[in-house]
């Protein structure tokens, strides 16, 4: 089947201590297409945000060599607008304000839900939309999956968010089965009580945007589905 | 502020006692003193006149013809004239045998007071040796006055004294309430700026305070330090027990995530399902509970400050957007105006974030949510979803602690989120009302 995929991935440098979350959050990472680095003191995020060049930097706050913010403070300091998400185990509102105040773009809290940090990722990025380009592009569909829209035969559509993930994960695995079960735990949250028929409603409206395309969705009875190309 | 303080009488009470006190004793002593040197020096005088008196008729005293004679000089008596029109006695002895005079008046020696003929009397006594031809004899003078005139003047004296020590006392207890107030001044300054003070300033009492208050002051400055210390500590303690809790808890949710995306039997996919579900039930229960410690807190030494409300909110709808689009739930901020409050931002921005949190845990995806902000007739914000509502005979107890809908039951939650809305709202001094819409949905209104 002839695929063509033209993407520069996503380049995110994580910095966190603790070896497990940071291998966890890196392999969630690697099988969404993302690129990811880690750095594990400040001392070796500084050294890779100078040499690297990052869309997106993830920074924990508690470090062996200092407070996560001091890194902040240094990275504004020269002049770096790459955007910084910061993972915070505290709660306190008044910690997370003076994180925002010091130059953080947005934070998550310990335990968090790794597709609530994609969509901080995606809104993040959009507002500094220019600063990365992740145009996907298979046969005639040019998907946008930052900005959040499809181009179809030079019709711009625009993709609500359950549209957009969804189409993102057959973006990332064009001619691979794609089980139902997986992607209702990709679009619904964990306390959400739906049908696997939910995604249904879904796929039928990506259809629906696919229309005039060469791209179609299949549906492996019993399987799920498939992104197939013409 | 006062209570659970013994007291045990009071400075002020105290030293305004001690002075008007020691201005009372200084009074009655300085009257005791005043009047009897004036006694002194009224009876000196009376003296010197009676002696006057008795040496002009002991010196009028001659032997002629062995005979004794005396010319009682005009002075004699007339000297001893006072206002009082005071009478006069005297006795005039030879040898002890009476020659002239008051034989009853009792004989003495040198000054003295007698009670004679019902009264008072000073007597002035003197004798002398006459010598004449073969003849030597010893006459013996006493002159004695009523002391009306005397007692008169010492009343007058008294009197005068008497209102002279009542001035004294009244002036000096002025003086005394005066320094009582300057020496209490610099103790009520510190005790107001003390309590003047936010619950989070610790800093040290850095104002100039009298010589005598500096070890109560250094003692306070050292106990905020330590009390800033130890809150310092504890507030570390909390951010690290937090971070050595959640961190693992954020890697088994990861992991979990990971392995969902390649694991295939549903059991096991049922099984990480739960695990993720408990994970995010904990840390959200753990979350609420300090949040709501905090609050606790804080609401009883409220940070105000004036603030927009629609302005908090705009920040926190656009913090919440990226959690809504995963729901295709819209977020609707509505609002006139800016909506100016004096209220504490942090507990605010906590209450609202719990609410709105609320409705998109229960919101159905692709629904909006709308917030509205009203200055008039009184500050409020309204949260309307169009979710299943609350449950009607539930909706009064569901701001009691760890309480939770009968439908909450798939939801993750820990119960405390409209109990933290309604304490912040009490606080401020406001209300937090929960309904249902008539066309569906939940409306939670926080007035201020």
């Amino acid at each position: 089947m002839p695929k063509k995929r033209e993407r520069d991935p996503v380049k995110f440098l994580l910095v966190e201590d603790n070896a497990d979350l940071a291998a966890a959050i890196c392999s969630r990472m690697q099988l969404d297409g993302h690129v990811i680095d880690h750095a594990d003191t400040i001392q070796d995020a500084i050294a890779f945000s100078e040499t690297g060049e990052y869309d997106l930097i993830l920074l924990d706050i508690m470090l062996p060599d200092g407070d996560g913010r001091t890194f902040l403070q240094r990275h504004r300091a020269g002049k770096r607008d790459t955007p910084v998400i910061v993972l915070t185990a505290r709660s306190q509102v008044s910690d997370r304000i003076s994180m925002l105040d010091l130059g953080a773009d947005d934070y998550v809290t310990k335990p968090f839900d790794h597709e609530e940090l994609q969509a901080r990722c995606r809104a993040v990025l959009r507002r500094k939309s220019g600063t990365a380009q992740t145009v996907m592009q298979i046969g005639d569909v040019a998907f946008d999956p930052v900005a959040g829209h499809l181009t179809v035969a030079g019709e711009v559509v625009n993709l609500r968010n359950r549209e957009l993930r969804l189409l993102e994960l057959l973006f990332n695995a064009p001619g691979q089965i794609l089980a139902k079960q997986k992607l209702v735990d990709r679009l619904f949250s964990y306390d959400e009580d739906v049908s696997e028929n939910a995604v249904e409603v879904y796929i039928g409206r990506l259809r629906k945007h696919l229309d005039r395309s060469s791209l179609r969705i299949t549906t492996l009875r019993g399987l799920g589905y498939r992104l197939d190309h013409d | 502020m006062t209570e659970g303080v013994q007291v045990s009488g009071s400075l002020r009470t105290r030293l305004a006692i001690t002075l008007t006190g020691g201005a009372a004793v200084l009074a009655v002593l300085l009257f005791i003193v005043v009047r009897n040197y004036a006694a002194q020096i009224a009876q000196q005088g009376q003296d010197s006149i009676l002696s006057a008196s008795v040496t002009s008729i002991l010196d009028a005293a001659v032997i002629r013809d062995g005979v004794v004679e005396i010319d009682f000089p005009y002075a004699s008596f007339s000297m001893l004239s006072t206002p009082m029109d005071d009478r006069i006695f005297y006795a005039i002895y030879q040898d002890d045998t009476l020659l002239s005079g008051y034989g009853d008046l009792p004989r003495t020696s040198g000054t003295a007071t007698r009670a004679y003929q019902g009264s008072p009397v000073r007597l002035v006594t003197a004798s002398r040796v006459l010598i004449g031809a073969n003849v030597r004899t010893r006459i013996s003078v006493t002159v004695a006055q009523t002391q009306d005139a005397l007692s008169g003047t010492l009343s007058r004296i008294s009197r005068n004294v008497a209102l002279f020590g009542a001035g004294f006392f009244a002036l000096a207890t002025l003086l005394s309430i005066w320094a009582t107030a300057t020496t209490i001044e610099p103790l009520k300054r510190l005790t107001t700026s003390v309590t003047r003070r936010g619950p989070q300033d610790l800093s040290p009492v850095a104002k100039p305070v009298p010589l005598e208050m500096v070890p109560l002051v250094a003692s306070l400055n050292s106990l905020m330090a330590r009390l800033g210390q130890s809150l310092k500590q504890s507030e570390d303690f909390i951010a690290e027990a937090a971070h050595r809790v959640r961190t693992p808890l954020a890697t088994v949710r990861s992991y979990a995530e990971a392995t969902l995306q390649r694991v295939d039997r549903e059991e096991n996919r049922q099984a990480l399902r739960s695990m993720i579900r408990a994970i995010d039930e904990s840390s959200r229960a753990a979350g609420q509970l300090l949040d709501h410690a905090m609050i606790t807190f804080r609401a009883d030494h409220l940070e105000r400050d004036d603030l927009d409300l629609v302005d908090l909110l705009r920040e926190l709808v656009l913090r919440l957007t990226p959690v809504a689009e995963m729901k295709d739930i819209d977020l609707h901020l509505q609002a006139d105006g800016p909506v100016i409050i004096n209220g504490d931002p942090i507990l605010l921005q906590n209450a609202l974030r719990n609410l709105i949190d609320n409705a998109l845990k229960y919101a159905p995806g692709e629904s909006v949510i709308t917030i509205r902000v009203d200055a008039q007739p009184r500050v409020q914000v309204e949260i309307r979803d169009q979710g299943p509502g609350f449950p009607p005979d539930e909706i009064d107890g569901l701001t009691g602690r760890f309480s939770r809908g009968r439908n909450a039951a798939g939801t993750i939650g820990s119960g405390l989120g409209l109990t933290i809305a309604q304490d912040v709202a009490a606080a401020h001094g406001g209300t937090l009302a929960l309904s249902n819409l008539p066309e569906g949905g939940a409306c939670v209104t926080f007035s201020l």
